[in-house]
C-alpha cells in the first residue's frame, strides 16, 4: 500500500513539473469541444441555389420565394439553361438548380401535374438528402394546399413528426457528450503507455524492476494520477459544454462519474498494454493514434452506429468508447437509468477484464 | 571478515538470441567484502549483475544470493539488495530529496523512521544544501552520490554497484569510493563494476572477466603475483621507437607501452627484465639514460591476461 502511494506520489510530482503535457491535458478538451462545437456542424443551411424559371410567372416566383424562405437555399441568381447550370455546378457557384418548366401557371390554372426539377450536386451525400428533404415537403405543403383549395376538404392522412431528447436537432447536443469519450481515449491510452515507456527510455525502469515493488503496485500507482486527470476532463467538457453550447444534463451526474470508472480504466489498461510493446515514446504515441482513429470512425461518435456493415459492428463493440458513447449520450441527453444501461456495463465490464488481463500478462518484473 | 558467502554463483550462462553475453561465470562472495568485477566493455558485466540481482533470468546456471535462489525466489533477493545502475537511474525531474522520499517509499522503509534516515543519508552524502534542487542539475559526481544514497536507504547487506564511476572526474571518483570504503566498514557487502584500473586496486578481491568468462579471480596482489610479470621502467632519449620494437621481438617480452618519455616494459617468465633490456638495446647501439624495475600493478596484470586472452 505505501510502496503504490510513493509512485503515485512521484508521478504527481512529475506531472506537477511538466507543465506542457499538464496545460495540453486541460487545453486539450477546451479546444476540441469549440472546434466541434462550432466549426463541425451537419446541421446544412445556405446552400448556394441558382434558378432557370421558364415559366416567368407569378405562381413561379412564388415557389422561388417559398424556398428562399426556408433558410436552406441562398438564392445566387438566374441561368439560362442547362450548359450554365453545369458550369455553375463545376466553380462551385450553385450545389443546387431548381427548374421551372414553361407553362408552368398555366398548368397549375388547368388543373393538371405539373413537374419541378431539382438538380442536385451529388458529390457530398449530405447534402443531397437534405435538399431533397426540404424540397420535398415544401412542394407536398404546396400541393396540399392547392388541393385543398379546390376540393375544399382536409388531406385523409397527416404526419405529426415529434423529435424527443434533441427537439432542435443541434450538433452541439450530440457531439458534446460524445467528445468526452474521445478525449478520454485520446488523453488516457497516451499519457499511460507514455508514463511508462519514459521510464524506460531514461533507465529509470530498472531501478523500478530491482526495486521489491511488486507489478500491481506499480500499475496502480502509475495509472492513478491519470484517473484523476480523466475525472478532471470529464468535468471540464460538461462545464464549458453547458455554459458555451447549452448542453443539457438530464440524467444523474453521480452515475454518469461511477461508470466513467471502467471507461477510464479500460483505456488505461490498454495503454499498460501498449507500454509493453513500445520501445519508446514516439512509438507509444503512435500506437496510440493508431487507437483512436477506428474509435472516432466506428463508435458512433461521427457516424451513425446503425449504418455500418454488420463486421463493423462487431468490431465497433469491442472498442469501449462505443459503449460508453451510448451511456454518456443515454445519461446525459435521455435520464437514462443504470438498469437501462446494464448491457453497456457488461461490455465495459468485460473490455476491461481483457485488457488487465492482457496487461498483466505482458507487464513483468523482467528485463530481457 | 567472516566466512559468510553472500553471493555463490555457479555456471552462469546468458543468451540473448545467437549473442553469447555470459558465457560461463561462477564466483563466491563473502560478507563484508569490496568485490571488483573488473573487464573490457561488453565482456558480460552489467549482464551478471542484472542475473544476481533477479531481473534478468540466467539461461543456464544458476545463483544463491543472499540466501535466496535468483531464479526462484527473485522478491526476496531484490528486498535486500541495493543497486546502482550504470546510466543515471533516478528521476531528474524530482528534486534530491523528493528522490530520497521516492525511494523509501518504494523500498517500504517504515514511515516513523523515514523522515531521520533521509535526512542521515543526506547529511552524509553531503547533499543537505542541495536536497531542493532537481537532480538534473547536479553534476556527475552529485548525481553519484545522489544514487548511491538512494540505493541504501534500506540498509541492504548487499550493494550492487554497475559501473558506479563512469564519466566522473578523478577528484569525484575518490569521493565517491570513500564513501564505498564507509559502507563496507558497516557491514555492507559491496560487488562493484570498473574499467578503472586505480579503482580495482581499492577492493578487497577481483574477479577478471572476458568475453563471458573468469580468467582469474583473488585479490589485487594475489592476481598480480599470479601472472608472474617483471617490469622494466626505460628512458631512452632517442630513437625509443626502434627501441620498442626491438624489445618487443624477444619472446620473454609481454608488452611495451611508452608512457611520455619512459617506455614501461613488462615480461613473462620470471628473468631480471632490466638486465634484458640493457642487453636488447646495448646490442642495437641504442643509448639508455635510466633503468629501473618498476612493481607491476593490477593494469599490467589485466591488459597480459586480456592479451594472451585474445592471442589464443
Amino acid at each position: 500500500m505505501n510502496r503504490f502511494l510513493a509512485i503515485a506520489l512521484k508521478e504527481l510530482r512529475q506531472l506537477r513539473r511538466d507543465r506542457l503535457t499538464l496545460a495540453m491535458m486541460a487545453m486539450l478538451p477546451v479546444v476540441q469541444l469549440l472546434l466541434f462545437g462550432y466549426a463541425i456542424n451537419s446541421d446544412v443551411r445556405h446552400v448556394p441555389t441558382v434558378v432557370w424559371d421558364q415559366d416567368h410567372s407569378a405562381a413561379s416566383r412564388e415557389i422561388v420565394q417559398t424556398l428562399e424562405a426556408t433558410g436552406f437555399y441562398d438564392i445566387e441568381g438566374r441561368v439560362f439553361g442547362y450548359p450554365e447550370i453545369e458550369r455553375g455546378m463545376r466553380s462551385g457557384r450553385a450545389r443546387v438548380a431548381l427548374v421551372v418548366p414553361p407553362g408552368y401557371e398555366a398548368s397549375l390554372a388547368a388543373q393538371r401535374p405539373s413537374t419541378l426539377q431539382l438538380v442536385v450536386d451529388g458529390t457530398d451525400p449530405q447534402i443531397v438528402a437534405s435538399a431533397l428533404n426540404t424540397v420535398s415537403s415544401l412542394v407536398a405543403l404546396r400541393s396540399a394546399a392547392i388541393a385543398d383549395a379546390r376540393l375544399g376538404s382536409a388531406p385523409p392522412i397527416r404526419l405529426e413528426p415529434t423529435i424527443w431528447y434533441n427537439p432542435d436537432q443541434r450538433t452541439a447536443v450530440f457531439i458534446v457528450p460524445g467528445l468526452i469519450g474521445v478525449i478520454l481515449t485520446m488523453t488516457m491510452v497516451m499519457l499511460t503507455a507514455m508514463a511508462i515507456v519514459r521510464e524506460r527510455e531514461r533507465g529509470t525502469l530498472e531501478a523500478l524492476i530491482v526495486s521489491p515493488v511488486r507489478s500491481i503496485e506499480l500499475m496502480l500507482g502509475k495509472i492513478l494520477p491519470y484517473v484523476a486527470i480523466g475525472y478532471v476532463q470529464v468535468t471540464l467538457i460538461l462545464g464549458v459544454g453547458r455554459v458555451v453550447f447549452d448542453v443539457p444534463f438530464v440524467g444523474s451526474v453521480g452515475l454518469l462519474y461511477l461508470l466513467t470508472f471502467l471507461f477510464i480504466a479500460a483505456n488505461l489498461a490498454l495503454g499498460l498494454v501498449f507500454s509493453t510493446l513500445a520501445r519508446t515514446q514516439q512509438q507509444a504515441m503512435q500506437m496510440s493514434f493508431f487507437f483512436l482513429l477506428p474509435n472516432i470512425l466506428l463508435s458512433g461518435f461521427a457516424f451513425p452506429f446503425e449504418g455500418m456493415p454488420e463486421a463493423a459492428q462487431w468490431l465497433a463493440q469491442a472498442l469501449p468508447l462505443t459503449h460508453f458513447l451510448r451511456i454518456v449520450r443515454g445519461v446525459a441527453l435521455k435520464g437514462s437509468t443504470l438498469s437501462d444501461l446494464m448491457p453497456e456495463l457488461y461490455w465495459l465490464g468485460g473490455i476491461l477484464c481483457v485488457f488487465v488481463g492482457l496487461a498483466s500478462l505482458r507487464f513483468r518484473k523482467k528485463l530481457g | 571478515m567472516s566466512a559468510e558467502v553472500v553471493i555463490e554463483a555457479q555456471h552462469l550462462a546468458r543468451h540473448f538470441g545467437d549473442l553469447v553475453a555470459v558465457r560461463d561465470v561462477s564466483l563466491s562472495v563473502r560478507r563484508g567484502e569490496i568485490f571488483g568485477v573488473l573487464g573490457p566493455n561488453g565482456a558480460g558485466k552489467s549482464t551478471t549483475i542484472r542475473m544476481l540481482c533477479g531481473i534478468l533470468d540466467p539461461t543456464s546456471g544458476g545463483a544463491r544470493v543472499v540466501g535466496f535462489d535468483v531464479r526462484q525466489q527473485p522478491e526476496e533477493v531484490k528486498r535486500r539488495i541495493g543497486y546502482v545502475t550504470q546510466r543515471f537511474s533516478l528521476y531528474e525531474d524530482l528534486t534530491v530529496r523528493e528522490n530520497m522520499e521516492f525511494f523509501a517509499g518504494i523500498y517500504g522503509v517504515p514511515r516513523r523512521e523515514r523522515r531521520a534516515r533521509i535526512e542521515g543519508r543526506l547529511e552524509r552524502a553531503g547533499l543537505m544544501p542541495r536536497q531542493k534542487q532537481l537532480a538534473a542539475n547536479l553534476s556527475g559526481g552529485w548525481q553519484r552520490r545522489l544514487a548511491l544514497a538512494c540505493s541504501t536507504i534500506h540498509e541492504p547487506p548487499l550493494l550492487f554497484l554497475d559501473e558506479p564511476t563512469a564519466g566522473v572526474d578523478p577528484v569525484s571518483r575518490r569521493e565517491f569510493w570513500d564513501q564505498i570504503h564507509r559502507i563496507s566498514s558497516e557491514g555492507t557487502t559491496v560487488l562493484v563494476t570498473t574499467h578503472y584500473m586505480d579503482e580495482a586496486e581499492r577492493c578487497h578481491r577481483l574477479a577478471f572477466i572476458f568475453k563471458g568468462e573468469v580468467l582469474d579471480v583473488g585479490s589485487p596482489s594475489e592476481i598480480v603475483a599470479r601472472r608472474a610479470l617483471r617490469i622494466a621502467e626505460l628512458h631512452v632519449p632517442a630513437e625509443s621507437r626502434r627501441a620498442a620494437e626491438l624489445l618487443r621481438e624477444r619472446s620473454e617480452v609481454d608488452e611495451v607501452a611508452p608512457f611520455g618519455a619512459v617506455l614501461r616494459v613488462a615480461t613473462l617468465g620470471g628473468g631480471d627484465p632490466v638486465a634484458l633490456c640493457r642487453e636488447v638495446l646495448a646490442g642495437a647501439g641504442i643509448a639508455l639514460e635510466r633503468a629501473e624495475e618498476a612493481r607491476p600493478t593490477v593494469e599490467d596484470a589485466f591488459v597480459s591476461m586480456v592479451r594472451s586472452e585474445g592471442a589464443s
